[in-house]
């Protein structure tokens, strides 16, 4: 830990870069915002915005459930709620019985409501605002750690993946005869934009980490011409992006999230100017 | 029913095709034989069960009868590569993928997004060049015309170099020019690699123009043979009277 701090000391000539809490942050974010620009390609692609939304408010219902059954670390049971309703919302919108939009808003609301109620018996819901614009600088090192271990392996999971989910967001008829098993491949694209979106949740917070997934993404597809263009430039501004936001949040005292976000606004801004501009 | 098979690679040969969903029979008993070379048209009214039958060959849907494919020894081959060319579809044209990265992604596991693509691996030059179009490799997929995409769909169809060719009603909606240009690079793909092609289509004088055999069906076979019987058939006539075609 102490080699890693002493880098960061030297790349990034801040005075605030002394704290270790602040170091801690940092890593947090440098962490975070890749897996969030990488899985947010697809979500932009596949028109998900909406359904990543509603995996962040599935978090209260996750809360909640952990609370009931006694789970002691509310992560398990946040993501085990997550991946799940990830999934039902997949199958739902597969049988295309309802359309999607209706299918996703009927369990987001829900989700909500349900977390909400449990969560304020007996007036406790305070306790638990935390989650709603979290906080990064309480990360701890084996947060740290986890975040690390969650960035190598949805990784790698998302290189097998990519080609496949690239056909599949073409024509699925045709990846069907190039014999993917589309249903298997969008499971587990589910599952893994659920589990970051969780882990993520505690340190940029539910109101946010929506706009951290889709945003990024969004503004490099504005300006990008291939598929590795549009990748390497939505991790690139979910990064950048993501330390400038944490640096000026703690220059002018506000929630590192919403400066973060704030950032990824400006840039899809300026993104969109630019493709208009051709 | 002609067997000869110029160039031995393999015979297609659908025996007893049904499909039936629910209480309704979508296809009964459909019996034909597609030999190497030959490009077999599929032509019917809307909701004869063209489509339908494109899935049963690609095993896509349950199917009662049997699909098997023959080698030039007679000897009948398990599993063969099949190239499938979709119908125009529509998709998200703003997103960022080039007609190579498209490609790349088909035929490998190595993603496109980190690796980027790479026209001269993966033979997507070769392939795009067989499908009359090695100028788009550079192109993104949502600016290409309607004939344009359904080139580079033939070229994706064409690796590993399939052994049967499917095209589902490759070529509505897209100009004439667009469509002569992909009929070429078919006539070409045909005389080089002697493939079978099967094709539904609806434009009945391009049928006329370029297929050897056709396929008239309504649920049932109506009538096969070849193209210029099929369209001298009372059944022909009977099928598309109302629309008043005319050759």
């Amino acid at each position: 830990m102490n080699t890693i701090y002493m880098f960061l000391e030297t790349f990034f000539p801040f005075d605030i870069i002394q704290y270790d809490f602040m170091k801690k942050a940092l890593l947090g974010i440098i962490m975070i915002t890749p897996l969030l620009g990488m899985l947010g390609t697809m979500a932009v692609n596949n028109k998900m915005a909406f359904f990543s939304d509603a995996l962040g408010h599935s978090a209260f219902t996750g809360i909640a459930l952990g609370v009931l059954f006694g789970v002691k670390n509310d992560l398990i049971s946040m993501i085990a709620f997550a991946v799940l309703l990830a999934l039902i919302i997949t199958r739902v919108k597969s049988s295309k019985a309802a359309s999607a939009d209706t299918v996703i808003g009927v369990f987001s609301s829900t989700s909500i409501a349900l977390g909400l109620v449990v969560l304020s018996i007996g007036g406790r819901f305070s306790s638990y605002s935390q989650y709603l614009i979290g906080d990064i600088l309480s990360i701890t090192s084996t947060d740290i750690l986890v975040l690390f271990i969650c960035l190598i392996a949805v990784t790698i999971i998302w290189g097998l993946i990519y080609n496949k989910l690239l056909i599949i967001s073409v024509n699925e008829d045709l990846a069907k005869s190039r014999g993917i098993n589309s249903m298997l491949i969008e499971n587990i694209f589910v599952v893994l934009v659920a589990l970051v979106v969780i882990l993520s949740i505690k340190w940029i917070g539910i109101l946010l980490i929506n706009s951290l997934l889709i945003l990024p993404a969004a503004s490099a597809r504005n300006i990008s011409k291939s598929s590795r263009q549009y990748m390497v430039l939505s991790v690139l501004i979910a990064l950048v992006c993501g330390i400038a936001g944490l640096i000026t949040s703690f220059y002018i005292n506000t929630s590192a999230g919403a400066t973060i976000v704030l950032y990824c606004s400006c840039v899809y801004l300026i993104t969109y100017i630019m493709r208009n501009k051709k | 029913m002609p067997t000869n098979n110029g160039c031995g690679l393999c015979k297609v040969c659908v025996s007893h095709l049904s499909v039936v969903r629910g209480n309704e029979t979508i296809l009964n008993d459909i019996s034909f034989n597609i030999n190497c070379g030959e490009l077999t048209a599929i032509i019917g009214i809307n909701g004869a069960g063209k489509t339908t039958l494109l899935r049963a060959m690609l095993g896509e849907i349950k199917h009662e009868g049997n699909v098997s494919f023959e080698g030039h020894d007679g000897l009948v081959l398990s599993k063969i590569t099949i190239g499938y060319v979709p119908q125009q579809f529509s998709f998200d044209k703003s997103s960022p993928v080039r007609v190579s990265d498209f490609l790349t992604a088909s035929r490998t596991n190595r993603p496109v997004s980190f690796f980027g693509s790479n026209s001269s691996k993966y033979n997507v030059h070769e392939s795009l060049k067989q499908a009359g179009s090695a100028e788009l490799a550079g192109k993104m997929l949502g600016d290409l015309s309607g004939g344009e995409l359904q080139r580079v769909m033939l070229a994706q169809a064409l690796y590993p170099v399939p052994e049967l060719l499917i095209l589902d009603e490759p070529l509505s909606g897209v100009d004439h020019a667009g469509c002569e240009q992909f009929y070429d690079s078919i006539e070409n793909l045909r005389k080089n690699y002697h493939m079978p092609v099967i094709m539904v289509s609806h434009d009945l004088q391009l049928v006329n123009q370029y297929a050897d055999k056709t396929l008239l069906i309504n649920r049932d076979l109506l009538f096969q043979g070849k193209t210029s019987h099929v369209f001298a058939s009372r059944q022909f006539e009977q099928t598309f009277k109302s629309g008043g075609f005319k050759l």
